[in-house]
């Protein structure tokens, strides 16, 4: 996993709640064995016409928010199914924070396993920071994660708080499952002990 | 010193916590690990590169679900190349790292979340997980289960446990008797109404009451099936002798003296009297009418004897915006009647409903009734079994001879990935779980509804309150 440390960039603003990960991948687009080469159908009926042209009226085609790597969105944002194609399709888009008041709890949990931060922050500082993100090239928004703030382009820094241990991964591009394993020991422990108290889970 | 009082959840958490870290991230346990081809391909690759072995082939078994057509032929005609590859990769992955397989030819097969309880896969206590978002739905034993990414997939692969932060607990509890008409399905969609999509967020939801105690497991894990949509992590009901009845003699179930070891610990899971909650919803199910969606988020959800909202009654601009999307998106008219809207297809099976008691349901709305003109109507079983059940009941022919389709198990239309999907513009009456934008197809139009409710559109031609045909 690449690490995220400090970010700067353009923010495209999508003033939706509930954006639901059928509408950030939509299914038929899940048939693939890759976690590659998904950014195309980010979005996409949304994005493209029912003929695939591009439609212009959708943030992600218009300049600079091609290069977007900031996504401003509101309430609820990656409810519905738990596939990581979502965090894929964004992290391949280019995408690597997500700011919303609010996330659903899979989509989060995935969010981090990729690179992507997502920040949680209040309603009105998300209109405030969905206002600079109009402002397109002129207006780049800072995530600093060492530091934990948001700067917005006036300069003004906004905290955000994450969770330690996802900010620790974040940080160093640790993947989970290196970490756990040095906890192995624990893990037969306790499988011992489950097998002696519930036999039936064991075949 | 008396224990602490617990919920369900604490106590079901508390038995598979392997290690606390520092930061309060435990290391959880898992018992149970279902895959299905659409989101465990990338999660064997990750091991294969890494070298890892899967911990507990025995705790893991596949099928496949999402991709595969429903039609009578699927086993010889040719699938989409890209659904072909994703389910032969299961298959050869399967093979390569001994993971027990459902093959699509086995009577065994269909949706994962209805053959894990069918199968006794799932069970009362177990922390069960599934690369799927529904996989609250085994919460309804009484397990505490719930939907991971794919990085997580291969995390329990690799290490049978996740890196988890305790949920906190609500509880809804829905008391009184269901009226005649309203199902499982009913409930859950009022409660959704009530707390919306986001009610749930960061909790588990354990719900309780006298309605639900009275419903059957198969209610139990529509309800559950369907916390996802409020943003809960899982859903649960805690186990009693329904539950143990409805798991006995189960393939995978516990017999003889592990049985009743396994009994005894099941009964003390319930949450102690004095638990506290996080949150607390209550509903009463005398006030339940049957529900459907009108817009594209579960929450836009109204009794059948309304009418569509108008977005000019919206309270702010962002919610204006959204009802005018979704009125726009839907081809709805603010003020028309819920009743007056016609549909193009019925749709009756998905996770959320397509066990033998969901196609009972629509088989005595259909009986000696006729699918109205221009509507194509499908019923299709959850399982092999289920419908090889249905089919010893004479359900079928009740269904075909009203003019339903028959089809083959499968997630089917719920989700657009396989053959079976809406063309744009399309509305469908749909007993699956989410009305979201394409859902069920690029364009394609959802409400929500029980399967009485979609057997009652089907025959009518248009949404209809189903007390007005039992």
């Amino acid at each position: 996993m690449k690490a995220f440390t400090t970010l700067t960039g353009v923010a495209a603003p999508l003033p939706m709640a509930n954006v639901d990960t059928d509408k950030i991948i939509a299914a038929r687009f899940l048939k693939t064995i890759k976690r590659s080469g998904l950014g195309k159908n980010l979005f996409a009926d949304m994005r493209y016409k029912a003929d695939g042209s591009e439609n212009p009226d959708f943030v992600l085609n218009q300049e600079p928010y091609r290069q977007a790597e900031i996504l401003i969105a509101y309430e609820n944002f990656g409810c519905g199914s738990s596939r990581e194609h979502a965090p894929w399709a964004l992290l391949d888009f280019g995408i690597r924070c997500v700011i919303a008041p609010d996330f659903a709890d899979i989509f989060h949990g995935n969010s981090f396993k990729n690179g992507i931060l997502p920040i949680k922050l209040p309603r009105e500082i998300c209109e405030k920071l969905m206002e600079d993100a109009k402002m397109g090239s002129n207006a780049r928004i800072s995530i600093d994660l060492e530091r934990q703030v948001v700067v917005r382009p006036n300069g003004e820094e906004i905290p955000f708080e994450v969770d330690p241990f996802r900010r620790h991964c974040l940080l160093n591009g640790l993947d989970d499952i290196g970490q756990t394993l040095q906890h192995a020991p624990s893990i037969d422990d306790y499988e011992a002990k489950r097998r002696a108290a519930a036999p039936w889970l064991f075949a | 010193m008396a224990e602490k009082p617990r919920t369900l959840f604490d106590k079901i958490w508390d038995a598979h916590v392997v290690e606390t870290l520092e930061d309060g991230t435990s290391l959880l346990y898992i018992d149970r690990h279902l895959i299905h081809e659409v989101t465990s391909p990338q999660a064997f690759e990750g091991l294969r590169a890494a070298g890892r072995k899967l911990r507990r082939p025995d705790a893991t078994i596949g099928v496949v679900d999402h991709n595969v057509p429903t039609s009578a032929d699927r086993l010889t005609a040719v699938n989409e190349p890209e659904s072909a590859l994703q389910i032969a990769t299961l298959e050869k992955n399967v093979v390569e790292f001994g993971v027990p397989y459902i093959p699509l030819d086995d009577v065994r097969q269909g949706i994962v979340h209805v053959i894990g309880p069918e199968q006794g896969l799932s069970l009362p206590g177990m922390t069960l997980v599934c690369g799927d978002s529904h996989t609250s739905t085994h919460g309804a034993l009484g397990a505490l289960a719930f939907g991971i990414g794919t990085s997580e997939v291969e995390h329990v692969m690799a290490t049978q446990t996740l890196l988890q932060k305790p949920a906190k607990n609500m509880r809804v509890t829905v008391n009184g008797t269901l009226p005649a008409g309203c199902t499982a399905k009913d409930i859950v969609l009022a409660i959704i109404g009530k707390i919306g999509t986001a009610g749930g967020t960061g909790h588990v939801i354990e719900f309780a009451g006298e309605a639900i105690r009275a419903l059957d497991m198969a209610g139990r894990m529509t309800v559950c099936n369907m916390s996802i949509e409020a943003g809960a992590r899982a859903g649960m009901v805690a186990p009693d002798q329904t539950t143990f009845d409805y798991v006995q003699g189960r393939p995978f179930a516990p017999k003889g003296e592990a049985w009743d070891r396994a009994v005894a610990w099941w009964s003390s899971l319930p949450s102690d009297a004095g638990a506290v909650f996080d949150k607390e919803v209550t509903l009463d199910a005398a006030t339940i009418v049957p529900q459907v969606t009108w817009g594209t988020s579960p929450e836009d959800v109204l009794p059948i004897t309304a009418t569509v909202p108008d977005p000019a009654s919206a309270t702010d601009e962002t919610r204006r915006a959204q009802m005018q999307r979704m009125v726009d998106y839907m081809g709805l008219v603010p003020g028309q009647k819920l009743t007056d809207v016609k549909v193009d297809v019925v749709f009756i099976g998905s996770c959320t409903n397509s066990r033998i008691e969901d196609v009972r349901a629509a088989a005595a709305v259909a009986q000696g009734r006729r699918v109205a003109p221009g509507v194509r109507a499908m019923v299709v079983p959850g399982s092999g079994l289920v419908k090889q059940q249905a089919e010893q009941e004479g359900l079928d022919k009740i269904l075909l001879d009203a003019g339903f389709e028959w089809r083959e198990a499968g997630c089917s239309m719920c989700l657009g990935m396989n053959p079976d999907k809406l063309t744009p513009g399309q509305r469908c009456a749909s007993t699956s779980n989410r009305n979201f934008e394409g859902r069920q197809g690029p364009g394609g139009r959802t409400h929500l509804l029980s399967p009485a409710m979609a057997a009652a559109a089907a025959v009518t031609g248009h949404l209809a309150d189903v007390r007005e045909l039992v």
